[in-house]
């Protein structure tokens, strides 16, 4: 990178201009996938957090709540080959009351005996561990879990199941069961806990847009990069024209100019994730927002790859330049 | 080396037809020799200086540069040719914009993937052309002259066999053009190089060793100077 190095300090306006933008976008794509993973949390925490590797719904259709399925089912996928353990779960939307306050919950219910309130819950009502709680006609005294469950956005409150009553879904714990054969059999439908997270409405849709959104960010990054180097890349044909006739290669020009477009992506990246970073460290702790390595990584990551591609596209014409037109003021 | 064009033809496309820029030419530059080429506008001086350079393969005849044929080899190797055996010296002083005018005798070197001694080369290639003191000029921070003479430096920093010129001095006034002329005539004896120079300027013919005039792509006068 003799001449790339030297371009890049001589033309450092220009390029710290794209460095500029490309710092920015970093900034816009991390801020959205802190974002992201912080809304899936509030979304699917408290499922992620059940045990099991698949979840059994009462229908094609069926989301998480209702009560779809009932005991006899549970029975019948209990007797499924390969199938460990079966475990109801009723999901509703409600309400938990104590000392006059209340507070919007998630009410899981499952076999037990214990009322369980997530960390979000407790907080919500003003109550520690031994509060005597009210879940719709159950009133009884409360644990307070060290888990931060979420639902669909509002906490989770855990609550028995009581015996013979319909649930909506079942848990499963697996080890090489054929599902599909047994869903067709009992008119069930059975996801894995990753899949089922799409049947949290809430997820599925904010998931969507959001990642919707920094596919665009990735999409525009690659243009303006790919933009940048073709301008750049006309704006020295003649540079390019006068290394070839004094016998530079082709790959070595090429090579040259990639490495112009990796440094300027890896500057622009970096600050754009420090800064990031920074923002996301001074939010408040109710926004949800991960900010954790792999998070913001990942995107600066996938945004210097999009880079090159859109760069090695633009300064492919390199190809093409004609030694020729050094030669002579004619051509 | 010498360098040796025979019966070298070169048309272009033009429209549905082709247009001859060369029409059987034959050259000899014997090296530390300089060979002027005039002729009027359009007559086919800057292909004759492509072709001897390899930026052009010609549609027939062949090109021999210290012996070696260059038909038939492919554009790597031409590229590789051109960085060892031939300078070029453009028509305007065609010089990288982010290179000092040391950098751009390095950059030479770096082309052909060498580092070692690239330095010292280019601080005495600088020299040579009376520009030690500018080394860490931009192009932009010299004039004319010192850009063209940065051109003509580059261009033997290499010690090439074969030494192309294009009208150095169509940019500059008519001392410091007679003073470009001198110094490639001096380094072409010095140096043993088989030197092609285009002008348009008659003053310019006084020290060279051989003259050829193209009238529509062909020779029409040649004069050899016998010493
Ligand atoms: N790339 C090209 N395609 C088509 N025709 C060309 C091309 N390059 C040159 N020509 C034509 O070939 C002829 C010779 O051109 P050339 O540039 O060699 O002339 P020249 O003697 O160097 O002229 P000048 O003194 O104006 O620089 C001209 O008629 C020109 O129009
Ligand atoms: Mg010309």
């Amino acid at each position: 990178m003799f001449v790339g190095w030297r371009e890049l300090w001589f033309a450092r306006g220009r390029f710290g201009l794209l460095v500029g933008v490309v710092a920015l976008i970093t900034v816009l794509v991390g801020l959205l996938s802190g974002l992201t993973g912080g809304l899936a949390g509030r979304n699917t925490s408290a499922v992620l957090g059940l045990g099991g590797d698949h979840v059994v719904f009462a229908g094609e259709d069926a989301q998480f709540g209702g009560s779809g399925l009932d005991e006899s089912t549970a029975r019948e996928w209990a007797a499924v080959a390969g199938v460990r353990r079966v475990e109801p779960l009723a999901v509703s939307m409600g309400k938990v009351e104590a000392g006059g306050r209340s507070a919007g919950v998630a009410v899981f219910a499952s076999p037990g005996s214990e009322v369980v309130l997530s960390r979000g819950a407790a907080a919500e009502l003003g109550v520690r561990d031994g509060a005597t709680v009210t879940v719709g006609d159950l009133t009884a005294v409360a644990r307070v879990s060290t888990e931060d469950d979420y639902f669909s956005h509002a906490p989770v409150v855990r609550v028995p199941l009581p015996p013979g009553s319909r649930f909506s879904v079942l848990i499963l714990s697996t080890s090489d069961s054929d599902v599909a054969a047994a869903d067709q059999r009992l008119g069930t439908k059975t996801e894995t806990v990753s899949d089922a997270l799409e049947r949290i409405g809430s997820f599925a849709a904010e998931n969507g847009s959001l990642r919707l959104m920094r596919g665009f960010l990735f999409a525009i990054s690659a243009l303006v990069v790919g933009a940048f180097f073709t301008v750049w890349t006309i704006q020295r044909s003649n540079d390019i024209a006068v290394l070839k006739a004094l016998g530079a290669s082709t790959p070595y020009l090429l090579r040259d100019a990639l490495g112009q477009a990796a440094v300027l992506l890896a500057l622009g990246t970096t600050t754009g994730t420090a800064l990031a970073a920074v923002v996301g460290a001074a939010l408040p702790s109710t926004v949800p927002f991960v900010l954790d390595l792999p998070t913001l990584a990942f995107p600066a990551a996938v945004l210097v790859g999009l880079g090159l591609v859109g760069a090695a596209l633009a300064i492919h014409r390199i190809t093409t330049v004609d030694p020729l037109t050094a030669l002579g003021s004619a051509r | 080396m010498t360098l040796v064009l025979d019966s070298v033809t070169l048309t272009y496309p033009d429209g549905d037809r082709r247009l001859t820029a060369l029409d059987d030419v034959s050259l000899h530059v014997p090296a530390g020799t300089v060979t002027a080429v005039v002729g009027p506008s359009g007559s086919g001086k800057s292909s004759l200086l492509a072709v001897a350079a390899t930026l052009i393969t010609p549609d027939t005849g062949t090109i021999t540069i210290g012996g070696t044929s260059t038909t038939g080899l492919n554009r790597a190797v031409l590229a590789r040719l051109r960085r060892r055996h031939v300078g070029i010296v453009f028509q305007q002083a065609n010089l990288l914009p982010a290179l000092t005018a040391a950098e751009q005798l390095r950059v030479v070197a770096r082309l052909d993937g060498r580092r070692g001694g690239a330095d010292l080369q280019a601080e005495a290639g600088l020299a040579e052309v009376g520009l030690a003191e500018l080394a860490h000029r931009r192009p932009h921070q010299l004039s004319g002259g010192q850009r063209q003479r940065v051109n003509i430096a580059r261009a033997l920093v290499n010690r090439p066999a074969v030494l192309l010129v294009d009208e150095p001095t169509s940019a500059l006034d008519r001392a410091s053009g007679a003073a470009i002329i001198d110094l490639l005539t001096a380094r072409t004896r010095e140096h043993g190089v088989a030197t092609v120079l285009v002008t348009h300027d008659r003053a310019h013919l006084d020290g060279v060793d051989q003259v050829v005039e193209l009238v529509d792509g062909q020779i029409a006068v040649r004069v050899s100077r016998a010493e």
